[in-house]
Order: C-alpha cells, then structure tokens, then sequence
C-alpha cells in the first residue's frame, strides 16, 4: 500500500513539474503575417540564433518548428521558459499556380502547395497540445477574416490564453485600430518583428499571457 | 453564372459533425456556392479547413468561408439569455454561413455592417 502512494505521489511531482517546465507558446495567423520573422527575432534575442526561414511568397513555413527552452527575462528580473512552436499559416484554400506568379517552377510550385495542405493540417492539429498562443496578423491588412475568427475561436473554446499581435507596424498602411476594433476582447501589441519595434512591450506581454 | 444552394439548418440538424462537413463539402466542389442557416460549432469550422485541405487537388482549390453573425457578446440580460435558450434548444441557428469554392469565389469581404462577394472572372471560349 505504501508502494502505491509512493509511486503515485512521484509521478504526481513528476507531472507536475514537467508540465510546469514544458510551456507550450504557439504562434499561429494567416500566412505572411510575420510568424517566423517574430520566432526568429525572440530566438535571436534570447538564444543568439535564428529559428526558422522567411520569405515574402506565403507558406514558406509548412511544417511545425519547435525550439525547446526559450529562457526570457523581464525587466523585473522575473524569467520565463517556454518551448517556441512556429507553425504554418492557415488558409482556406492553397493554388500552386499563385506560387507560379511569383516565379517558381511547376514542379516546386505542385510540391510547395502540397506541404502547404498538409502544414495547416498540422497547425491545426496542433491547437490541442498549445498552452499559450500568440496570434500574429498583417496590420496592413483587413483582419475580419473567417480563418482569423476561426482560429481565436478555437483557441477560446479551448480555454488558451491569447495575445494579438499587430504586426509590420514599421509599414504606413499599418492599421493597429482596425484590429483592436474587430478583436476588442484581447490585448493587441503592435511590433515590427523585422526591425524589433516595440519588441520589450510584447516581452512584457508574455509575462501576463503564460501565467 | 454563379448558383447559389441554401442549405436549411434543419437539413444538417441530426448529423454528426463528419457529415455536416461533408455535405457542405460536396456542394462547394460542385461548383455551387452554400448559404447554410445559421452556423457550425467552432471545432466544426476548423474541421472545415482541414479537410478542405486533405481535398486540394488539380481542379479543386480550395474554400471561401465568411459567417454572418450577430454579435452576441453585445447581447445584455434577458436577450442574452434568450439567445443561449435558443441556441441550446434549437442549435446554432442565428446569422449564416458562406461557404464557396476558391475557384468561383476570389474573396469574402466581411465588417460588422456588409458582407461583399467578389467572384473571378471565367473566360469566355472564342467561338
């Protein structure tokens, strides 16, 4: 009987501590919204070394990237570890021949479109194993987008805290409103990722999502 | 020509969430666009997309998706909670759902007061 408590009681503590040191931070949005520019800009910051690849054709990113232990540190002193999941866009609907307008061949572009299917897939069956999210969007573009919707209220009904980040806020086309206004339920942080603006506010931000 | 299918909520009532998403499905890649009565349930909607992309193919492309749906969060006291009576008793029926394919419909423009549909342009065959 002692045997059985004592085992309990340790994978208890196990459990728990492991759950504790293995935060999960996702970063979800809309293709070309600056996903992996953001994880490359936090991984450059705290661990000297870029996460992921970027580019200005959509779903350049088409499979889960992960980086374990991110140590961030606040003003305060106070430090978060968390493990970064850089995820593909989600879209509704992925046409190679768009990847042929920006000058990539048939082949490439059929492969590229494949993975792309499948990266949604994947983002989106990743929702479930997501303690936190980070949900990057395009302030120069329209954010009353069904995929955007969706996306948070999917996370809502999970019970995942949310941070809206307005994004390429550097750009004269930015609308940080327009987002406030169609999410006004959620803190939304404007940053640039690409020039690091206003970076230590969604630092900051970080602290109060993942409690 | 761009045809329309409305889609009565009744009509998806008693089936499972695979079939719901199905039959949705299945008119979209018959080249029609949906007006479903009312919405899906939000796990529902994502599942949508995603087996929206385990379909992508040569000829299909994909979905255009916008929900029309009145804000609910602005609902105060009784109307709020008659909206939750109602949703709980007879499903999700409030506002509706467009669903069209990538290939008919280029974008769903939606804010709070309008809803625009844009649709391609199809060639026209020289005789």
């Amino acid at each position: 009987m002692v045997g059985f408590w004592q085992k309990f009681m340790n994978r208890f503590f196990k459990n728990f501590f492991k759950k504790k040191s293995h935060v999960k931070l996702g970063l979800y949005g809309p293709p070309n919204g600056g996903k992996s520019t953001l994880a490359n800009k936090i991984c450059l910051d705290w661990l000297g070394e870029e996460m992921s690849s970027t580019s200005h054709i959509a779903h350049e990113t088409r499979e889960i990237n992960i980086k374990e232990e991110v140590n961030i540190k606040n003003k305060k002193g106070k430090e978060l570890t968390f493990s970064l999941v850089d995820t593909p866009g989600i879209a509704t609907k992925i046409d190679y021949e768009e990847f042929l307008k920006k000058g990539i061949k048939s082949g490439k572009a059929k492969k590229r479109a494949k993975e792309a299917t499948k990266g949604v897939i994947d983002a989106i069956k990743w929702l479930d194993n997501m303690d936190s999210v980070v949900i990057v969007l395009d302030s120069t573009k329209d954010p009353y987008s069904q995929v955007n919707i969706t996306i948070i209220g999917n996370l809502q009904a999970r019970d995942i805290p949310v941070l809206l980040v307005a994004n390429k806020v550097d750009l004269k086309r930015s609308n940080m409103d327009r987002i406030k206004s169609a999410f006004p339920q959620y803190e939304v942080v404007g940053i640039s990722a690409k020039y690091g603006k206003n970076i230590k506010n969604f630092y900051e931000n970080l602290f109060k999502l993942v409690k | 020509m761009v045809t329309f299918q409305f889609v009565p909520y009744a009509d998806i009532e008693d089936m499972g969430s695979a079939m719901r998403v199905n039959k949705l499905l299945n008119i979209v890649k018959n080249n029609k666009i949906v007006l479903l009565e009312g919405r899906l349930k939000r796990q529902e909607e994502a599942d949508l997309i995603e087996i929206t992309m385990e379909q992508i193919d040569r000829r299909f492309k994909g979905i255009e998706l916008s929900v029309v749906n009145p804000d609910k969060d602005k609902y105060e006291g009784i109307k709020k909670m008659k909206a939750g009576f109602v949703n709980m008793l007879l499903g999700d029926r409030q506002g509706m759902t467009i669903i069209g394919p990538a290939n008919v419909v280029k974008k769903i423009e939606q804010n709070p007061n309008k809803i625009e549909l844009f649709t391609k342009e199809t060639r026209k065959r020289k005789a």
